[in-house]
């Protein structure tokens, strides 16, 4: 890769470890793809649950916060995904001690580092949305698809280290979605129906996403009738890159750099082309639906709650009451105004249980479901379902109503 | 079949030999993991229940979140591991978690690799030389 005069010093030790770490980190993955340099960056985002780092990448960022002040701290606004626990409600979740002493570990390393504890994964609703075209290196599958797609930014997936890496050094290769040409649609989806409910989003995502089938596959979109809205996109991205591992998509019509299919699809190129109906997008619900009849655990979350869903959670919970476990978890941003508003009140007073700056995936979800006796497990999130088979729950995905309603029934399914 | 040799686009990591375990499947810590006991745990992963533990995992790609990045790390520390990761298809995610824990990976192939590698053949991964490659021993 060719390196700046800035770059080499960085490499070479003359700005401290910690940038020398960084460097060294994004010049071999650059190397890995082919990057021929590295480009700017103005924000990261960073995902670190301490169940993804462990004891070691605790005392790995422990290590690096222990540098002198002057080489350890980023260089860009760099903010935090959602954290493995809400401190506020880990005793009802039944988070051991352990748990938190390891959370609150990495928070006073973070903070050393000068990194903005956020912890959302919705940053694109809440804190600062990227422009068209503006370089970023974020580190959660949903904000990067909804952020390159949707707002027309530009950034790979980051993983933690690379993410850190960014911040710190102010860069990344670039490589894959920082450059025009692999921008391009690769494949296309024509689709005959559009959904409605957040869940539908969710289910074609992960059709497209199973149809793309990995990272460098980029879907554009043809025949929703409508603009979707925001919590729509988050959804419909969200189960796209959870299922395909696919981090940019296009709508034609709709998102900004497709607003006709040829502005994306190379003409003559035999781009694959697949149909998808509304029957596929049932069968897939299905496929999640029939073998249970009854859940344990009822859980919105993955990606975090806006404040408009928040509010539809507490429109359909009204004169309700949970009798199995409600989960409803949003960011640390849209809490304090769901707090304002009432409707945290007006959750918790039908049964449910608002949660604060985690994710139910990334809070330790299997020592959860030993702990809270959970095993099935019903959501409105494609990308929830996709994902918590792993940690050992039997997923059912249904409608927000229908999730309600189970909730509200013992946690019996209605067919 | 025995040394028969496959050349990848890129590598990271350590020359590397154990048993292949395949599937044209897809790999992520995250979802496909139980990390603890060092087994395949998503149902319907057509390695479910199989340990990983000191193999040479033969996959097709890359799936799902960002986690890995932190968890080859992690699982490299508690030595439950798998030897080395050989994939048709990379993301990011991998090569940035095999960069952080210094783990073996190679991909890109001109053939399916997970068709060409029989399943528990004895391997050789070796990223180091300027044509990445596996061979069976």
């Amino acid at each position: 890769m060719r390196l700046t005069d800035e770059e080499e010093a960085m490499r070479a030790g003359n700005l401290g470890p910690a940038l020398r770490w960084a460097i060294e980190h994004q010049t071999c993955v650059g190397r890995y793809f082919g990057a021929r340099d590295f480009v700017q960056v103005s924000q990261a985002h960073l995902m670190a649950d301490t169940e993804s780092l462990g004891v070691a990448g605790v005392e790995w960022l422990e290590h690096m916060a222990n540098l002198p002040p002057e080489h350890r701290r980023v260089r860009i606004p760099t903010i935090t995904d959602p954290r493995g626990t809400d401190f506020a409600a880990a005793h009802r979740l039944k988070h051991e001690p352990w748990m938190l002493d390891l959370e609150r570990r990495a928070i006073v390393a973070f903070e050393a580092l000068g990194v903005v504890m956020t912890d959302t994964c919705i940053n694109y609703q809440t804190i600062m949305p990227p422009v068209r075209g503006e370089h970023v290196a974020y580190g959660d599958t949903g904000v990067v698809i909804y952020s390159n797609s949707v707002c027309g930014a530009r950034s790979n997936f980051e993983g933690g280290p690379s993410a850190l890496s960014a911040g710190l050094t102010g860069r990344t290769p670039r490589y894959g979605y920082h450059l025009d040409e692999r921008r391009r649609a690769t494949l296309v989806v024509n689709v005959a129906w559009t959904p409605r409910e957040f869940n539908e989003w969710g289910a074609l995502g992960g059709i497209v996403g199973r149809l793309a089938g990995d990272y460098w596959q980029v879907p554009v979109v043809v025949g929703i009738d409508r603009v979707p809205g925001s919590d729509e996109m988050k959804h419909f991205g969200a189960a796209l890159a959870s299922y395909g591992s696919v981090a940019l998509f296009h709508m034609a019509g709709i998102t900004p750099e497709a607003q006709r299919p040829d502005d994306v699809v190379d003409p003559g190129t035999g781009t694959p082309t697949f149909q998808v109906g509304e029957a596929d997008i049932c069968a897939f619900q299905r496929s999640y639906t029939q073998a249970v009849e009854k859940v344990d655990v009822v859980v919105f979350s993955a990606p975090q709650l806006s404040l408009i869903e928040m509010r539809l959670v507490a429109d359909l919970l009204d004169g309700r009451h949970a009798t199995i476990p409600l989960l409803v978890v949003t960011s640390p941003q849209v809490k304090p105004d769901a707090d304002r508003m009432g409707f945290t009140a007006r959750i918790e007073a039908a049964g449910g249980m608002v949660l604060s700056g985690m994710c139910f995936y990334q809070s330790y979800a299997r020592e959860m479901a030993e702990a809270n006796g959970w095993k099935r497990l019903a959501t409105n999130s494609a990308k929830l379902t996709n994902i918590i088979g792993g940690y050992g729950y039997t997923p059912a995905l249904l409608s927000m109503e229908a999730c309600i309603e189970a909730a509200c029934a013992d946690g019996r399914i209605t067919p | 079949m025995s040394n028969r040799i496959f050349y990848a686009t890129a590598g990271l990591g350590a020359k590397r030999r154990g048993h292949a375990l395949v599937a044209k499947d897809g790999f992520s810590a995250r979802y496909d993991l139980d990390r603890v006991r060092g087994i395949f745990s998503r149902p319907g992963h057509k390695l479910a229940g199989e340990s990983y533990i000191g193999r040479v995992l033969v996959l097709d790609a890359a799936k799902g979140g960002v986690a890995t990045a932190w968890m080859l790390h992690e699982m490299k520390a508690r030595g439950v591991v798998p030897e080395a990761l050989v994939l048709n298809a990379v993301n990011p995610i991998m090569v940035q978690g095999a960069a952080l824990a210094d783990f073996t990976m190679i991909s890109g192939f001109d053939c399916d690799i997970t068709a060409a590698i029989p399943n528990g053949a004895f391997v050789e991964v070796d990223p180091t030389c300027e044509r990445p490659f596996i061979r069976i021993v």
